[in-house]
């Protein structure tokens, strides 16, 4: 009996002191989730946009190769987002189509459709890793970042680019399937937009950095970069991607964005 | 045929021409194909050289409805057969949020597995393009789609039957005794006017793509037969008359993605001039991805076909194992390549193949693939392809 009393009045004070603690300096990880949790709630509700993309592949000799892409993009509630990438350029490619309905807590359905033989491919839903039509980007870097397939963790404070930021490191949820071990990421205070991401492959090497640019402003809430670099550090290669035409709430619903419509989407 | 290929051409064109502005793309491409071995057949060239053309025009108004055309055309140095041309897609397109109407000429694929494509039945394969059967001919059709929130439902109309295209006299790839695709026969009185029908139903559940129909019209596949089958008094016994017949199809087809595993079904059952039947194919493809930390990624497929036709014997897929692997570097010439070999289990016969493609700069392509027929000798189908093994060099300027 007094065993049980003081070890209640011992987990009490334990609970008392840990409280304050809690409330006043959060961990790390619950710094870095509610920094991810404001920078996904402010990216949210834009409904649904479509936008142009140049993608614009250097080699290690600095040689180019470019392709254009036309993105659309929906989002279906708070938990889910399903994106076409439609290929114009490079011209044997044109009109292949990728369409991918993320979830928060899934795996991802991603199909492929090649016009020249009128057919849909399923791709596994464990392609993560894989080089994005030959550029620098994973597959799992061109989907869109659901909050839930990461864990998080605030490091540090830093101003890059007269930018006051928080660097945050992130984890994959997905440990096997992903081609990283961690992610970080330095998201400014004020409006929550990501300015530079390292990716650190599986054995813990520095592999690539992304940087963003010239933020622009639209339904005066949503941050959009112009451009986005993609360097890889282990090969030398880059790839930077040039965003144009954003639009947004243009009317676009569920069914543009189901398997059966691929066949004739342009 | 022609004349009929000419007048929708016309009609493409004078339509396209009215239509004003809209987007021209395609590809011109010249190609040579050359044979190991003699050929077996006097007129038989060893190696032949062709060019084709395959130009798109597509007009989009402001209401989402769409105009498409896509004449294809080639040119063959040794196969009169293969100099051929056709309306590949002459459609308009009318489309709201969940239904969408489509009238013309049209393309339509349904199916899973690599090797076999059992179920797709629209439209007729343009087999003198390659033995491979992926090219199709132009399909005349009213389509009308809609896909209510418990999946989609397709309805097909189509008015006008294409017969399969063969290699001629001087093809090399052909049967012993030359197909005359200038006599078919057909089991419908309307013969190459019936008006045949299908309808589909297909849903997308989780990881599970599948789809269910149901087509009742005259069979693609012909049965090549000799023409005293059909007239007792011709004993002609160098030609084989193709003899089209009525069916009524239920087929199903199944892809579904689980991990790394892609999984791959289809089968019918068949009702039409012979017994019914039934014939299934299945398989996986196993993908390995960033093997060694590279881009490279290595798909593992294999596929096993099967029918119970009571002529099954003499059919190519009654008792087949199929085996392949596909590479893709994920580079930026979008390289390609592909290995399959296929093992006839009753026959013993064996065919391979390797086709690999690549980029280069930003409009050209250059595809090479090679086919061999082996162990031959059992008198199964491959048996007069026996000599035919052959590598064929495509470049392609896409614009």
């Amino acid at each position: 009996m007094n065993q049980r009393v003081t070890l209640s009045v011992c987990l009490f004070a334990v609970a008392l002191l840990a409280w304050p603690v809690r409330a006043g300096q959060p961990t790390p990880q619950e710094r870095g989730w509610t920094i991810a949790e404001e920078a996904d709630r402010r990216g949210s509700g834009f409904g649904d946009s479509i936008a142009n993309l140049q993608m614009i592949l250097r080699n290690r000799q600095g040689q180019t190769s470019k392709r254009q892409l036309r993105i659309r993009t929906l989002e279906v509630g708070r938990e889910a987002t399903k994106s076409l990438c439609i290929f114009d350029t490079p011209r044997d490619v044109k009109g292949t189509i990728l369409l991918t309905h993320t979830h928060n807590h899934e795996d991802d359905n991603q199909w492929l459709y090649l016009p020249a033989l009128r057919r849909v491919r399923r791709i596994a839903a464990r392609n993560k890793s894989g080089s994005f039509m030959g550029s620098e980007f994973a597959y799992e870097d061109i989907a869109t970042q659901e909050l839930e397939k990461h864990t998080y963790k605030y490091i540090r404070d830093e101003v890059i680019d007269s930018n006051d930021c928080y660097v945050v490191e992130r984890y994959p949820v997905d440990k096997a399937n992903s081609g990283y071990s961690r992610q970080v990421v330095w998201i400014d205070k004020t409006e929550y937009r990501t300015w530079k991401a390292d990716y650190y492959d599986r054995k813990g090497a520095l592999l690539k950095t992304l940087t963003f640019r010239g933020y622009r402003r639209y339904l005066e809430r949503f941050w959009r970069p112009r451009e986005m670099n993609m360097v890889n550090h282990q090969t030398g290669k880059s790839t930077q991607l040039v965003w144009s035409e954003y639009a947004f709430a243009t009317g676009q619903n569920e069914q543009d964005f189901e398997r059966h419509k691929l066949t004739i989407i342009r | 045929m022609r004349t009929r290929i000419l007048i929708v051409l016309l009609i493409g064109v004078t339509v396209a021409a009215g239509a004003g502005a809209g987007e021209i793309s395609g590809h011109v491409s010249v190609e040579g194909r050359l044979f190991f071995h003699d050929a077996l057949h006097a007129g038989q060239d060893d190696q032949n050289g062709s060019i084709a053309a395959e130009p798109e025009y597509f007009h989009e108004w402001e209401n989402g409805s769409s105009f498409t055309f896509i004449p294809f055309g080639r040119i063959d140095s040794a196969d009169s057969e293969r100099t051929h041309f056709d309306v590949r897609e002459l459609n308009y397109l009318y489309r709201q949020d969940n239904w969408y109407f489509r009238v013309g000429v049209g393309q339509v694929f349904w199916g899973a597995t690599e090797f076999v494509h059992l179920v797709d039945i629209i439209n007729q394969t343009d087999f003198v393009e390659h033995i491979d059967g992926e090219e199709k001919l132009g399909q005349p059709m009213i389509q009308f789609s809609i896909s209510p929130s418990w999946g989609n439902i397709d309805i097909f109309i189509l008015p006008y039957f294409r017969d399969r295209t063969f290699p001629g006299e001087d093809g090399r790839l052909r049967t012993s005794q030359v197909v005359d695709i200038d006599d078919p026969v057909y089991e419908s009185s309307s013969e190459e006017n019936n008006v045949d029908l299908a309808l589909r139903y297909s849903n997308t559940i989780g990881g599970a793509d599948f789809g269910v129909y149901l087509f009742k019209g005259t069979n693609r596949e012909p049965y090549l037969v000799p023409p005293s089958r059909i007239n007792p008094a011709d004993t002609d016994t160098t030609r084989l008359i193709p003899f089209y017949e009525q069916i009524t199809q239920f087929g199903a087809d199944v892809q579904y993605a689980v991990g790394n595993w892609l999984l791959k079904w289809e089968a019918y059952s068949r009702d039409g001039f012979l017994d019914p039947y039934f014939a299934t194919v299945g398989g996986f493809e196993y993908t390995f991805y960033n093997i060694g930390g590279s881009n490279n990624d290595v798909g593992l497929l294999s596929e096993y076909s099967w029918n119970d036709r009571e002529d099954g014997g003499l059919t190519i897929f009654q008792n087949d194992l199929f085996v392949g692997a596909r590479w893709t570097p994920n580079d930026t010439a979008g390289t390609h390549v592909l290995a399959g070999f296929a093992q006839d289990l009753e026959q013993h016969e064996n065919a391979l193949s390797i086709e690999a493609s690549r980029r280069f700069g930003e409009h050209w392509r250059l595809i090479l693939d090679a086919w061999f027929f082996l162990n031959t000798e059992s008198g199964g189908v491959l048996n007069d392809l026996r000599d035919d093994d052959f590598a064929r060099l495509q470049l392609a300027y896409y614009f």
